[in-house]
């Protein structure tokens, strides 16, 4: 079967976010940008079952502009076949990214669709479930482990209460969690391997898709930032602070 | 260190591989391909990001970047403020004098700018001409032919844990081969330590002696900036036995990158270089430009300051010396970035004189020694030695050599960083009047977290030492163990175990804050600290440093 | 009911046998938008659930929908029947807990619409502010006119709304038919007794001054006593008094419980990345001048070795 995976080019995890003086946005000038984190992680995942025989290929998409071309490439040398990116100017929002995905998905038919369970600029947590709904398939959120057998996927999921079992049938749409797996780093010489895997692009018009009913963006502001609050002299008064305030 | 017996790995070959992508690094690279665009051409570099390790003031040179790339003013790097008025202060805890502006701190035609944004600047256009840049991988070792000459590098393991075990994430390093080895490693460059170990290059050539410089880039409060004016301080916070002093740099968008250098000479064990640097921001002329800003990024890195009597043979077999990890840093005019591109282009220039199947090294250090970059050297060789005998005597030494440029027939000799301590308790340290502080950042924890530097803490730690008995020991008596001082992350500590089970006093190594400085590898007493790469990818993410 | 009624529909979220806390939390955010609020109790057998849902303060309706295949919290099953309840109401509210999170964004796009995340405020009918990237930028973000807003309430930015109230309830069946396609095989609860450091309501840490790992045990036995997780400084795991995993901060966990108490930690900028967001963070340490008493809700400088055993007994 085929692995469709999808990949966000975001800020990097290590940079130091700055909201604009102008609050018109987070400052990107200049910054790192990689993988977010989240889609190495199914990629990764994806190349294991690959590795194990039960894939053929292992197949990139990410939206965005050119620049996403960066992110897709290194996605090829950590061993992906083949990369799409489909074009997209401005940014795109989960139900956008999810209606893109699904006529990606129409035209390639994997049986598995990896994808990380949040982008960690906008931290949606949404597009996996969004697609999954639209090509009215399984979703299985949060992946801490996944095992395939045959046409079907046991998903162990990473849930407040604990861990949680589901069985889905395959084509499915898995969203990973941060244990599912570590990413390999990616050896050298297959870097000069990916600039000759296949890379095409394909824009949003082309998919027929366009944003529809984009949540409004705003301004943007720095959080709330945490002051000294009450000094107390001794243990019984702390308590008794605790209780008026009902958190014992 | 004696050479590890390494398994053979899986080889790539080039014709050249330059280890660092700084200002050497790539304008060797650049050059190389003007030249000669059939060689071919790798760069190795250990930080995830062309620019995340590269630190630096910077006012440069244009020169050299003029013949390296014509058209650059067309296309400048995204931070580059043209110099506009220079000013040199001395200060006093209290006051502060305007001081005349030395000859060599004349920036008129120079540019400020941001040189980790400048290498990130200069790398896609070595990437134009179809080098071979790699960010994120480490030389971890060198590898020796046969002849026990440089045959390559060897990239370092990655995805080790603690232990040296492999985890799920393992790639064995490659071997990258080549004709020659260009090492552009910087100041204190690992493998260059170890090369000049073995072939004996600094056998005829003075101790090497080093600063270190720590920066901060501060967005302060509009209206407080003014672009392209330049200064720097001497005097406060350090007493006349400490050289050094600060720069701040006005840049655009309300940005002023301000920092502050020390010669890592010093003799009182119990200085902390850090402390001095927040304390110059502290001073009444300065403080005011800090008040209501905020840091946007802050690191530090070691400077080579021996030049002229230090610099080392910078040829041996299969492999070349350039820019800092020669030491070519002109200490008087604070500048090294033109120095480094010149010795890049001069190294291009030499290799590509042969052919492919014939790279040399041999004739190269001659060339350098015989070049613009040597004499640049050679001209001001005695005014940092000068400060040997203090601020006042150095000042003096200064005002002479810049004179008569540096013809009169002498050559002071250098002392070596690691022996000039005074002992603990027997050397005095003065009364510098520091004051209380509140900018920030509040210690260098709080820096380091500008500094972005990242290490996966499950993973060999980098920073080796030699005989770690004498921490607890002699080093405690001796000088109270200043490591504990001088690293501007906070890498170092002793720490108490109270339990049974626990150490006792013991030295705790932080090396996931590590900003890949360098002090510590040159100013630990006893020579015992062995600074080495930890995985590729690891360290700081600096922007706009 | 017709489409143009601008009310809220809460999903609430259950186990089978009484109502998940987060469930008054969302009702509270929802009340803050204009409009009835009314609660839907989906499940199979959810009477107790549903009068529980009816008790909450600021609920007007609660419509409790069973059917068999709605038994385990399956997206697949849950967010048609959702969807299909959605359409008389402008607004459908669940919880940001990894229940919300599965089910909501499925919900959103069976009804066309983008899923506003994580309500940290309600700024208007339609305008609230979310956290992005990782909380270190908050957004003004509006849902366009006629456009449904389906949403989740951010659980630590909103106190669960009281119980007193009484609605009616209106028992419903399900409507629609599961697809078949996902099976709930089971649920294994967080090991061990104590709750789990990443979504605890309650933290106890202790930082390097513990001095050693018998010392630490005064800390656990604490969070025992008040059911709370356990956590650590950077240093203390350093120092080797207690495994990485109990890590709190900027390379460890990042968590945001109600109560944080932090014995001996001095507050280094990278601990506090990991407990920016918490509700209220308590800090006890010998130094007055430790930087965490500039960020603590309550400061209580002392000797933690005192403190910490008289703390226990006043408990």
């Amino acid at each position: 079967m085929k692995i469709l995976v999808g990949i966000k080019r975001v800020v990097d995890y290590n940079v130091r976010i700055r909201v604009r003086p102008d609050g018109s946005g987070v400052d990107t000038d200049g910054v790192k940008m990689s993988i977010n984190p989240f889609d190495e992680i199914a990629l990764e995942e994806a190349l294991r079952i690959k590795e194990a025989g039960n894939a053929e290929e292992v197949i990139l998409v990410s939206i965005g502009g050119e620049a996403c071309q960066q992110q897709l490439r290194t996605g090829l040398a950590m061993g992906a076949d083949r990369a799409i990116q489909v074009q997209a100017d401005s940014h795109i929002q989960p139900l956008t990214a999810a209606r893109a995905l699904l006529k990606v998905v129409e035209k390639e038919e994997p049986g598995l669709v990896i994808l990380g369970k949040q982008a960690i600029d906008d931290d949606n947590n949404q597009t996996g479930q969004m697609l999954a709904a639209l090509w009215n398939r399984p979703q299985a959120t949060f992946a801490s482990k996944l095992q395939l057998d045959g046409d079907k996927a046991t998903v162990t999921r990473e849930v407040d209460g604990g861990l949680e079992t589901i069985e889905i049938d395959l084509p499915a749409v898995v969203t990973t969690d941060l244990r599912l797996n570590q990413p390999r780093f990616v050896k050298l010489p297959d870097i000069m391997k990916a600039k000759r895997k296949p890379l095409d692009t394909i824009s949003l018009e082309e998919l027929g898709v366009s944003p529809e009913n984009d949540i409004k963006i705003g301004q943007h502001e720095p959080p709330p930032q945490r002051s000294r609050g009450i000094m107390v002299e001794d243990a019984a008064q702390l308590l008794k602070e605790l209780r008026n305030r009902g958190l014992i | 260190m004696p050479d590890r017996e390494i398994p053979a790995r899986e080889v790539i070959q080039y014709d050249v591989v330059i280890v660092g992508a700084g200002p050497a690094g790539l304008a060797c690279a650049i050059r190389l391909k003007q030249l000669k665009p059939e060689l071919t051409v790798a760069v190795i570099e250990k930080s995830s990001e062309i620019g995340a390790h590269i630190l630096s003031g910077a006012v440069i040179e244009p020169g050299p970047l003029d013949e390296l790339l014509p058209g650059w003013r067309d296309k400048p790097p995204p931070i580059c403020v043209a110099a506009d008025k220079d000013e040199l202060w001395f200060l006093s805890k209290t006051g502060a004098r305007r001081l005349p502006t030395p000859p060599q701190m004349h920036n008129k035609g120079n540019f400020i700018v941001s040189l980790g944004a400048l290498c990130a600047w200069l790398a896609p256009q070595a990437e134009v001409l179809e080098v071979d840049i790699f960010p994120g991988y480490a030389a971890a070792e060198i590898r020796y032919g046969e002849d026990g000459g440089v045959k390559g590098v060897i990239i370092g393991d990655m995805g080790v844990d603690k232990e040296g075990n492999p985890k799920d994430s393992y790639v064995e390093g490659i071997e990258i081969h080549a004709a020659i080895t260009v090492l552009a490693e910087g100041c204190r460059g690992h493998l260059t330590k170890r090369l000049i170990q073995k072939f004996k290059l600094n056998a005829d050539s003075q101790p090497q002696t080093y600063g270190i410089g720590m920066k901060e880039l501060w967005r302060v409060e509009s209206g407080k900036c003014r672009p392209g004016l330049v200064q720097h301080t001497i005097g406060w916070p350090l007493d006349s036995a400490v050289y050094g002093g600060s720069f701040m740099y006005h840049l655009d968008k309300d940005r002023v990158a301000v920092g502050f250098v020390a010669g890592l000479d010093y003799a009182d064990p119990e200085f902390r270089p850090f402390e001095a640097f927040q304390q110059f921001k502290h001073h009444p002329k300065f403080r005011d430009l800090f008040e209501g800003g905020e840091i946007l990024s802050s690191g530090a890195r070691a400077i080579v300051e021996g030049g002229y009597q230090a610099l080392p043979k910078t040829e041996m077999p299969g492999a070349i010396l350039i820019g800092d990890a020669a030491g070519i840093l002109n200490v008087p005019k604070i500048k090294g970035t033109h120095q480094a591109i010149r010795s890049g282009m001069l190294a291009a220039e030499h290799l590509a004189q042969n052919s492919a199947h014939n790279l040399q090294s041999a004739g190269f250090d001659a060339k350098l020694r015989a070049s613009p970059v040597m004499s640049e050297l050679r001209k001001v060789r005695n005014i940092r030695p000068g400060f040997y005998k203090g601020l006042w005597r150095g000042l003096v030494t200064a005002a002479i050599e810049t004179v008569t440029l540096g013809k009169l027939p002498r050559t002071l000799p250098l002392h070596a960083d690691d022996t000039a301590y005074g002992l603990l308790g027997e050397y005095e340290s003065p009364d510098r009047g520091w004051l209380e502080r509140e900018l920030p950042p509040r210690d260098r924890l709080a820096s380091v977290y500008f500094a972005a530097t990242e290490h996966d803490e499950d993973q060999p730690v980098h920073l080796h030492i030699l005989e770690p008995d004498v921490c607890t020991s002699r080093c405690t008596e001796e000088y109270g163990n200043p490591c504990t001082r001088f690293c501007p992350a906070a890498v170092y500590e002793m720490v108490e175990d109270q339990g049974d089970d626990g150490r006792g006093r013991h030295l705790q190594i932080n090396a996931a804050n590590c900003v890949h400085c360098k002090t510590c590898d040159i100013k630990d007493p006893y020579q015992i600290i062995d600074w080495v790469t930890p995985e590729g990818g690891a360290g700081p993410n600096y922007q706009n440093l | 009911m017709s489409t143009n009624d601008k009310h809220v529909l809460v999903i609430a979220e259950h186990d089978g046998q009484s109502l998940n806390a987060s469930t008054a939390r969302t009702v509270h955010c929802a009340s803050r938008i204009e409009g009835e609020v009314h609660v839907a109790v989906l499940g199979k057998d959810i009477d107790s659930v549903a009068e529980e849902a009816a008790k909450i303060e600021g609920v007007n309706k609660v419509i409790a929908v069973s059917g068999d295949h709605l038994a385990d919290p399956l997206a697949a099953n849950l967010a048609p029947e959702i969807a299909s309840l959605a359409e008389d109401y402008s607004h459908v509210l669940g919880p940001s807990t990894t229940f919300g999170k599965d089910v909501m964004p499925r919900v959103a796009a069976l009804l066309g619409v983008n899923q506003v995340s994580d309500i940290m405020s309600v700024e208007g009918e339609r305008q609230f502010k979310r956290p992005i990237y990782a909380g270190n930028a908050i957004v003004d973000v509006t849902v366009p006119d006629g456009v449904k807003v389906v949403a989740t309430a951010r659980a630590a930015s909103w106190s669960q709304a009281e119980a007193g109230g009484s609605a009616e309830i209106e028992k419903r069946s399900a409507t629609t038919e599961p697809p078949g396609h996902t099976r709930f095989v089971g649920l294994k609860a967080g090991g061990g007794e104590r709750p789990d450091l990443q979504s605890a309501p309650r933290v106890v840490s202790g930082g390097r001054a513990l001095g050693s790992s018998e010392n630490f045990e005064l800390v656990f036995k604490l969070a025992d006593k008040l059911g709370a997780a356990v956590g650590a400084s950077r240093a203390a795991v350093d120092a080797g008094y207690v495994p990485n995993d109990m890590q709190v901060g900027q390379t460890g966990k990042i968590i945001s419980p109600e109560l944080y108490m932090a014995f001996g930690i001095s507050g280094a900028i990278q601990h506090i990345t990991g407990i920016k967001d918490a509700g209220t963070i308590v800090a006890i340490n010998k130094d007055p001048e430790a930087p965490i008493f500039e960020i603590a809700d309550i400061g209580l400088v002392g000797d933690l070795f005192s403190i910490i055993p008289e703390i226990e007994e006043q408990l």
